[in-house]
């Protein structure tokens, strides 16, 4: 059995584009609010979602997604209403959950990945769980069939990524730079390389994250990356906008404007 | 060194320790764990930290018998470790100039630390002053209200002092953003962390540059009174000063081991910091441990008068030391913790810092338990003038 995330990679790579993948926090800006940014990112062409599961101690995140986790963690945000988002999004398009491991450890780790496939979800991206310390989520993910997501970094050894990639399924998420989620200038030519590193010891899917926020960063990673992975800029829309209709409508249009800019790109891996 | 009773393999305690950290912290991770276990194993690294800390930290520390404080600890003979005479005046000077020492070995420039109280930030400060690296500490903004005298000091030592306004504003952020800054300058920046927390080798690392604490108080003590002590006493927050006192001691199977916990306003109002106490097994920075959290797994904001004693966190080997029986961990209330900070002031002539108060708390009450014939060691880990002022607003004394 695939997952309908594996299902979208083999049909992106059978007509040579990169997939476009948003992150939105669960509750964020409101329960409801999310949901109806994720449905307005697919209609704009994003090919599969990610639903951040706020925590406490972001240490990984810049301050955009560290102010939209607050909020969404002091409206009352559990892994119930995360379940539900999953749920209310995983029929329109391939849907993960991203996460830090410590909600997981206590929702308990079987129970998540068995609640995770069976609201339709299809796998995970954990960014603070080491390879070492994976046993037990190896164990549940394999049991009721979830994608493991692993995060590398540029600095990641040749080793290490082939141990990474080994473990990982669905794709193997390269961070694009060294340091937090965030809008950034430029995609660093680091990006390039460690895909490039890593497809010397993978044939499986390659996205990229970490700092791409416009159609031209998404247009350059299309180029050699199987995913392009854009959070903080969707994130932010919603903060500057002073309604959620006018969210909405925004998200919708950078997601068409990402979507046609990966479009023209055919990905040379 | 004896032979440690817990299990580090891979940098775990037993179910604790390990590492929950983004690949991006891996590689530096690991170069410090190589270039700390070759400073073990050199003579040379050993000889310079030992002579840092004989010339310039002022170790071996004394060891003070607390007669007229005795009379309120049921008369068991307490013994204070005093590692508040050490330089910068506490006991965090130990592990700052090893990580330093390290730094240099790497050829860092630039180092980074988290503070509550103020005194690790200091140490750090001090460390890099002398040895010439980049300084930037990571503080609560509230924090630096509560200890506004060593922001004072870390920026006279030349260090910048950055304010944390995320989340509780307290040590627990400090460390989120000291995480941070580490991810994006990892290639040359060292996070000297100031705690037996965080992910693998830190815990180790930080403990054994602790150890030397117990490790001459277990001689001081044999060579004062001819035997070892009943109980050896500490507070514990992330547990730094905790671990390097008990460390030595695991083996002595007939030494209890106590760990004072921050009970703030008592563990069942919710508002404490007792992690091991009144906390539940997970993850938090890095390492898995005791933490207190809520039902979603979001950490819970901790409380405590003791700006260093309130994290929501705890060192792994405590708690393994706990589940495994070897160390037994109590809460202190704040209350409590203030009226031992003015016994000892009164009747011995020495001001602890708030911290160090909720261990002699402890011994106190364990002195009452155990009688006149017990005797306590306590490691008398910081000197209270940073405390002044959260003192003189609780004893209603006019500034």
């Amino acid at each position: 059995m695939t997952t309908p995330l594996e299902d979208l990679f083999v049909k992106t790579r059978s007509s040579q584009r990169a997939a476009l993948i948003g992150y939105m926090p669960a509750g964020f800006p409101t329960q409801d609010g999310c949901i109806e940014i994720i449905k307005a990112m697919i209609a704009g062409g994003v090919d599969a979602i990610e639903i951040g599961f706020p925590y406490s101690d972001p240490v990984m995140d810049g301050p955009v997604i560290q102010v939209a986790s607050e909020q969404s963690l002091r409206q009352g945000t559990t892994a119930r209403e995360v379940m539900a988002t999953v749920a209310a999004v995983s029929e329109l398009a391939p849907t993960l959950i991203m996460t830090y491991w410590n909600p997981i450890e206590r929702y308990g780790v079987e129970n998540f990945a068995r609640d995770l496939v069976a609201n339709g979800g299809s796998g995970v991206i954990t960014p603070d769980l080491t390879v070492e310390e994976s046993d037990p989520w190896m164990q549940a993910t394999v049991e009721h069939g979830a994608n493991r997501v692993f995060v590398v970094a540029l600095s990641t050894s040749d080793e290490r990524l082939k141990k990474v990639s080994t473990n990982s399924s669905g794709f193997i998420y390269a961070a694009s730079l060294m340091g937090v989620t965030g809008v950034r200038d430029s995609v660093t030519s680091g990006a390039k390389d460690l895909v490039a590193r890593l497809r010397r010891v993978t044939d499986k899917p390659i996205a990229v994250g970490l700092g791409v926020s416009t159609p031209d960063q998404a247009r350059e990673v299309a180029q050699y990356a199987d995913g392009v992975i854009v959070g903080s800029a969707f994130i932010k829309l919603v903060q500057e906008a002073p309604t959620l209709d006018i969210a909405v409508a925004r998200v919708r249009e950078l997601a068409q404007a990402l979507s046609a800019a990966i479009a023209e790109e055919v990905v040379r891996s | 060194m004896s032979a440690p009773v817990t299990s580090e393999i891979l940098g775990h305690f037993g179910p604790y320790g390990g590492r929950f950290v983004p690949e991006a912290l891996i590689s530096a991770l690991d170069e410090l764990t190589v270039a700390y276990e070759s400073a073990l194993a050199d003579p040379e690294f050993q000889r310079e930290l030992s002579e840092l800390h004989r010339t310039y930290t002022g170790r071996p520390s004394i060891i003070t018998e607390a007669k007229r404080f005795s009379e309120h600890a049921g008369g068991a003979r307490i013994l204070l470790k005093r590692e508040d005479l050490n330089h910068t005046g506490s006991h965090k000077i130990n592990n700052v100039l090893g990580q330093a020492l390290l730094v240099k070995k790497m050829g860092k420039k630039r180092i980074i630390a988290e503070t509550g109280a103020g005194q690790h930030g200091v140490a750090s400060a001090t460390a890099a002053a002398l040895l010439g690296l980049e300084c930037v500490v990571y503080m609560g903004e509230e924090d630096t209200k509560r200890q506004s005298l060593n922001v004072a000091r870390m920026k006279l030592l030349g260090a910048d002092v950055v304010p944390v306004t995320q989340g509780s504003k307290t040590l627990k952020d400090a460390i989120n953003e000291a995480m941070r800054d580490w991810v994006t300058n990892v290639e040359t920046t060292h996070y000297l962390l100031g705690t037996v927390a965080g992910p693998h080798p830190f815990p180790t690392m930080v403990r054994d540059f602790h150890r030397i604490i117990g490790v001459e108080a277990r001689e001081q003590v044999q060579a004062l009174i001819g035997r070892l002590p009943d109980a050896v006493l500490a507070c514990v927050g992330g547990g730094s000063n905790a671990i390097g006192i008990f460390h030595p001691f695991l083996d002595d199977v007939d030494v209890r081991l106590i760990g004072l916990e921050a009970g703030g306003s008592g563990v069942l109002t919710g508002l404490h910091a007792a992690t091991i106490t009144g906390g539940t097994p997970g993850v938090l920075h890095g390492t898995r441990t005791y933490v207190l959290q809520d039902e979603s797994g979001q950490t819970i904001e901790s409380h405590s008068i003791s700006a260093g004693l309130d994290y929501p966190g705890v060192g792994p080997e405590h708690a393994y030391l706990n589940d495994i029986g070897r160390a037994e961990y109590r809460a202190i209330t704040d209350d409590e913790a203030m009226e031992a900070f003015s016994l000892l002031s009164k009747t011995e002539g020495i001001i602890p810092a708030i911290e160090t108060a909720h261990a002699l708390a402890g011994a106190m009450k364990v002195g009452r338990e155990l009688g006149p014939d017990a005797v306590l060691l306590i490691n008398l880990s910081g000197r209270g003038d940073k405390d002044v002022q959260t003192a003189a607003n609780y004893f209603g004394i006019p500034l």
